[in-house]
């Protein structure tokens, strides 16, 4: 007892001297970075080195396989069926915007694909001129007046702002259908293939990004940023004034 | 003499045909003769950078304003910039744009452009032409340029794909080079891009 109060002084010092030098960190930060948009740059920028070591070794070496390997109208039903699955959440994420019609549309496509187009395989919906929307938790909290809060880079997961994360979180571990498969191992396979046909889907963009970028990390940042304004403003984000 | 007049009256016609050609109109045009010459080239399906550059050059470029899209990525320091050092910018810039966009021309397979319906004052100056790309089993990609009206025609001044400005994405990355090394700074390091790039392409 004794001890730690004889402690505490101590305790609180070093908790003084931590919260100086953290404030004194994150002063720096903000001093050394002109772009508020990106306030963590120095964290991103090395899980952006980690991710892309990761992608080199891992993710893009199996992408290429599985994108050589697999017929076209394969990869063309793994994509519709993983879509297919999504549009549910899609539905809801267009409710919850106000969006009743685009959500009418989404569960339209949800019961025709999975009748129709034999469990989501083929997107018949789409030819039949429901159009496939873009929504996901992370555009609903914006929508609700929610700050994107600033720009973060996760391995894995990629580029996300602070709400788009929390977003991600909810779209993932809570109102992913495939996160209710079991067994696990199921699950977790679906996860890893719904994961590589992304990546695979991604490829083409690979070179483009790598020969126009001057600096890869701020190229995708920012793209990320305006394709998340544009999704949240469905298409149709009011003009920014240069 | 006449055969000379003649030959000059009728470019002249040729060329207010042109400047008369709605933005719509235009991008469309364009558009269709550019995937045209794509399906019909199999060096250009093949990768052939050279090729695929050269169509662009003769057949997009002239319809587009590299000053101003430079102008749009550089932001405010573009008239901190000397006439001279403009130009340069807008050279290399316009060689970085060129190459790496044309050689996304050559993954063209057989993607179909829907355009969207456009709508305009007569007295517009700057309007904004949408289009899609449809491909079978992917969700369609928004396409959309950004033209003003300029004595020669309209012009494009930005490309915007899926939301993604190719002209603003440059923004932070270029002002990043100028705080880092100036306006020649900048000019230099998009310079060294476009060497290693020339160095590694494909014939």
């Amino acid at each position: 007892m004794t001890k730690s109060l004889g402690l505490s002084p101590m305790r609180k010092g070093c908790r003084w001297a931590l919260g100086g030098l953290l404030a004194f960190a994150l002063a720096g930060n903000v001093l050394a970075e002109e772009n508020p948009r990106d306030p963590y740059e120095g964290f991103n920028r090395s899980m952006f080195a980690v991710n892309e070591a990761i992608d080199k070794y891992a993710a893009k070496p199996v992408a290429q396989v599985y994108d050589n390997a697999v017929p076209l109208p394969v990869k063309a039903s793994v994509g519709n069926f993983f879509s297919n699955v999504g549009d549910l959440w899609i539905g809801a994420n267009s409710a919850m915007q106000g969006k009743f019609s685009d959500a009418g549309i989404d569960i339209g496509r949800l019961l025709i694909n999975s009748t129709v187009g034999i469990f989501g395989l083929f997107d018949v919906a789409s030819e039949l001129g429901l159009e496939k929307h873009e929504e996901d938790f992370g555009q609903t909290l914006a929508v609700w007046g929610v700050g994107s809060g600033g720009y973060l880079f996760w391995p894995v997961i990629g580029p996300r702002t602070v709400r788009d994360t929390g977003g991600w979180t909810v779209d993932f571990f809570a109102a992913d259908p495939v996160t209710y498969v079991r067994p696990y191992g199921v699950r977790n396979s679906m996860v890893v293939l719904r994961f590589v046909d992304v990546r695979a889907s991604l490829l083409p963009a690979d070179k483009v990004v790598e020969e126009a970028a001057l600096d890869k990390y701020a190229y995708i940042r920012d793209a990320y940023l305006q394709r998340r304004r544009n999704q949240i403003f469905d298409g149709r984000p009011p003009r920014l004034d240069d | 003499m006449k055969k000379i007049f003649a030959l000059f009256f009728a470019g002249f016609l040729a060329s207010s045909a042109f400047a008369q050609e709605a933005p719509d109109t235009l991008v469309q045009r364009v558009t269709e003769e550019v995937l045209e010459i794509i399906r019909h080239d199999k060096e250009i399906q093949n990768g052939s950078t050279n090729k695929v550059i050269d169509l662009v050059d003769k057949k997009v470029l002239p319809h587009f304003n590299f000053q101003h899209m430079t102008a749009l990525a550089l932001g405010k320091e573009w008239r901190k910039a000397s006439p001279q050092q403009q130009q340069q910018l807008t050279a290399e810039f316009k060689t970085l744009l060129v190459r790496t966009y044309s050689n996304a021309l050559t993954s063209y397979k057989n993607q179909k452009i829907v355009y969207k319906p456009f709508k305009m004052a007569p007295a517009d100056t700057d309007v904004l032409v949408r289009t899609e790309v449809h491909q079978p089993g992917n969700k369609p990609v928004q396409l959309d340029y950004s033209l003003e009206k300029l004595e020669s025609g309209w012009k494009v001044y930005d490309v915007v794909v899926a939301g993604i400005s190719l002209v603003t994405n440059y923004r932070d990355q270029f002002g990043q080079e100028v705080r880092n090394g100036g306006i020649d700074g900048l000019i230099a390091s998009i310079a060294a891009k476009n060497k290693s790039l020339e160095a590694n392409q494909k014939k």
